[in-house]
Parts: C-alpha cells; sequence; structure tokens
C-alpha cells in the first residue's frame, strides 16, 4: 500500500487529459453558445420564412444570381407579393443587414465556413467596401488598412 | 361618302384591334439592343473620355497603366485598329477614332469556345458574363476576333479608386468586358456611356423596332460594322 501516493496522482494525472477539451476552451475563452448575428431592426421579415431562410438562403441566392445574369430579372417576387431588387449588396445588405461582419460572417466563422461572395461583391461598410473575406484570416486593423489602400 | 353606323362602328373596332395587335407584338418580340457610334461627332471632343470614364467607373474597372495587364470595356482606337484591313494612308485624316467595346455579335465566338458557359448569348442579344462562373482559361479572349476582353493578372481591387457599391469587382483570374449595362437596362436605364457623352455620338436601341432611333440613324446613314466579313455578325454600328 506505499504506492497509495502515486495512484492518486496518476489518477489526477489521468483526469486532467481526459478534461483536456474543456480545460483547453476555458484557457482559450471559448464558450459553448451559437453564433449571435446582429438582427435588422427596423424588418420583422425576410424575403421568404425564416426557416427557409436559415437553410437555404444560399439556394436563394444562386436563383437571384442566375435570374439576375441570365435571364436579367433585376426584380423578385416573394411569395407573400413584396417586390425585391436583386442585389446583394443594395437589398440584403444595405436594406436590412448592414455590414457583412455584423451579420454574414457570425455565423460563416462559427460554422468555419469561407465566403468566397465577397471577393467581388462589395461589403455595406462605407469606411471598407472592400472588407476581407473570412479566408483572408482576420479583419484586423492592419489588414483592413491595407485592404482600403 | 355615306357610312352606316353599323359599318362604321365595325371598322373602328377592327382598326382598335389591329393597333393593339400591333403593339402587341411589338411588345412579345425580343428586344435586340445594339449601338450606333458616330466617330464625327465624337470627334468634336478630341481629348473627352467622359463615356470611358463614366463605364469604367460604374462597374468597377481597375485602372492599370501597364498596357499589358491593362482592363477596358470601352475604348477609343483609331480608325485603322478599329478598321484593320479598311485602312489606307489617308484613314486617320479621313475618319476620327472610334469608340470600340463589345460587339454583342450575333454569332459570338466567345461563347462558342467558354468551357463552363460563363459567357452566353441572351434572347436581348447581349453577350453576358457570369463573372462567377469564369475559371479564367481565356479561351474567350482567343476567339474574339475584337479584343474586347480583358484578363485580370492580379486582384483588381488596389487599382479601383472610388469603388460603386453596385456592382461586384472582379477577382484574379477573371476575364471581363461590355455587358452593354445589363445591369442598367433591367431597370429601364440607358448604358452609362450613352448617358455620359456630351455629344450624342452614342445612340443605344432596339433593332427589333423599326421605330427605334438606332434603326432611324442606320435608315438614314452610311455606315459599317467591325469585320463583319468574319460571320460573327457584330451588333455595334458605326456611322460615315
Amino acid at each position: 500500500m506505499r504506492d497509495r501516493g502515486l495512484i492518486w496522482i496518476g489518477l489526477a494525472v489521468f483526469l486532467a487529459l481526459l478534461a483536456f477539451p474543456a480545460w483547453r476552451n476555458l484557457w482559450a475563452h471559448a464558450s459553448a453558445k451559437g453564433p449571435e448575428p446582429v438582427l435588422p431592426k427596423t424588418e420583422k421579415q425576410c424575403v421568404l420564412p425564416v426557416e427557409y431562410m436559415k437553410t437555404s438562403h444560399m439556394k436563394l441566392l444562386l436563383d437571384w444570381r442566375d435570374a439576375a445574369i441570365r435571364r436579367g430579372a433585376r426584380d423578385y417576387t416573394a411569395p407573400d407579393g413584396r417586390h425585391f431588387a436583386v442585389s446583394l449588396t443594395a437589398t440584403c445588405l444595405r436594406e436590412c443587414h448592414g455590414a457583412k461582419t455584423d451579420f454574414c460572417d457570425r455565423c460563416h466563422n462559427y460554422a468555419a465556413v469561407a465566403l468566397p461572395c465577397w471577393d467581388c461583391h462589395q461589403d455595406n461598410n462605407p469606411r471598407h467596401p472592400f472588407a476581407p473575406s473570412a479566408r483572408d484570416g482576420d479583419a484586423s486593423p492592419e489588414r483592413l488598412a491595407e485592404v482600403a489602400r | 361618302m355615306i357610312i352606316s353606323r353599323q359599318a362604321f362602328l365595325r371598322l373602328s373596332g377592327c382598326s382598335f384591334l389591329a393597333g393593339a395587335a400591333r403593339k402587341l407584338k411589338a411588345a412579345l418580340a425580343p428586344a435586340r439592343w445594339a449601338m450606333v457610334v458616330d466617330p464625327a461627332a465624337c470627334a468634336r471632343q478630341p481629348n473627352c473620355t467622359k463615356c470611358i470614364t463614366a463605364c469604367h467607373q460604374a462597374h468597377n474597372v481597375p485602372s492599370i497603366s501597364d498596357s499589358r495587364r491593362e482592363i477596358h470595356w470601352i475604348a477609343k482606337e483609331p480608325f485603322d485598329r478599329a478598321f484593320p484591313g479598311q485602312e489606307d494612308e489617308y484613314s486617320r485624316e479621313r475618319i476620327a477614332p472610334a469608340m470600340v467595346l463589345c460587339n454583342h455579335c450575333d454569332n459570338p465566338p466567345c461563347v462558342r469556345v467558354c468551357p463552363v458557359q460563363a459567357t452566353f448569348k441572351r434572347e436581348d442579344g447581349i453577350v453576358g458574363m457570369d463573372f462567377h462562373r469564369c475559371i479564367g482559361c481565356r479561351y474567350c479572349m482567343a476567339a474574339c476576333p475584337y479584343g474586347s476582353r480583358s484578363f485580370n493578372w492580379q486582384d483588381p481591387r488596389p487599382f479601383i479608386h472610388n469603388p460603386n457599391p453596385d456592382f461586384p469587382t472582379r477577382t484574379k483570374g477573371v476575364v471581363e468586358k461590355c455587358t452593354f449595362c445589363s445591369e442598367r437596362l433591367g431597370t429601364g436605364r440607358a448604358p452609362a456611356c450613352v448617358e455620359a457623352c456630351p455629344e450624342k455620338a452614342l445612340t443605344f436601341g432596339n433593332l427589333a423596332d423599326p421605330s427605334s432611333p438606332v434603326r432611324q440613324l442606320l435608315a438614314s446613314r452610311r455606315h459599317i460594322r467591325r469585320r463583319p466579313e468574319l460571320g460573327t455578325g457584330p451588333n455595334v454600328y458605326y456611322l460615315l
């Protein structure tokens, strides 16, 4: 029974290693909270119901792209009869969601999904219309200044 | 001549119907967009570049001075460069430089060679570009006999000084060209270059409509097109 001390130490080390993911997250200030996109203040209803937009907004955007570019349809009529100009920057961002960093990036960074949209389309941020996309790394002030130049 | 009331009503009804049918036919027929350039009117202001500036500003075309990498949607070219084979020693004196842009051909070779259908012929005659889909193979640039297309050899954004937020930029590795301002036509506005020209040297309109300004100009003035012998069917006309 002289090994009791060693056993307890070994057990403690084992439990510490087992709980490593928890320790690491605590150390990195990570939390189990989901992403928190900034929701539009004025609009309550998106182009289509929120549930559809959450899961399938990319399909709608691709449909808009094909309609506008290939068929020249620059006006979209939602099922409830409202009309929207087919434009990512002018309609989605400027009329509702504001800057992409407040909305798009929140979920996409959380899910680690890189967006190529902003390689060409412009952000609704008057100071940084060419905001870097997620795959360019963090939107650090140096990086923004570099892009703005 | 005496006409009965019944005959009068019948006649007026018929003429009303005929008028409505003509209107309907014109409305249903797809537009065929075309441009008429008047180099003589353009030459009244030899140093004017307002159409180029307006176009490049509207579409976020980068201003790159290196001629190997420069990008243009519309440019001013002397006669012998715009119309090779038709020039002679005196052409530069005789005919003013012309604005050159995509000809939106009836039979566009760029569309035929594009392996991903990133460039395509629309029903209204516009040769469109889907920048999303372009893979940068530059087949279209090799196929276009007019040099209307430019390739982004580098990220264009550092060369766009006053971006228009309503139009996307391009990325490195994408071909771009004039789209006849399809984004403006979709909202009922004339192309940016046409609006910007102080001499009204550029006229834009629908070839399918006999009363359109382009048709009237083409009916009343002598005109040429760039390299029609190639069979591309260019839709930009130059008045002589």
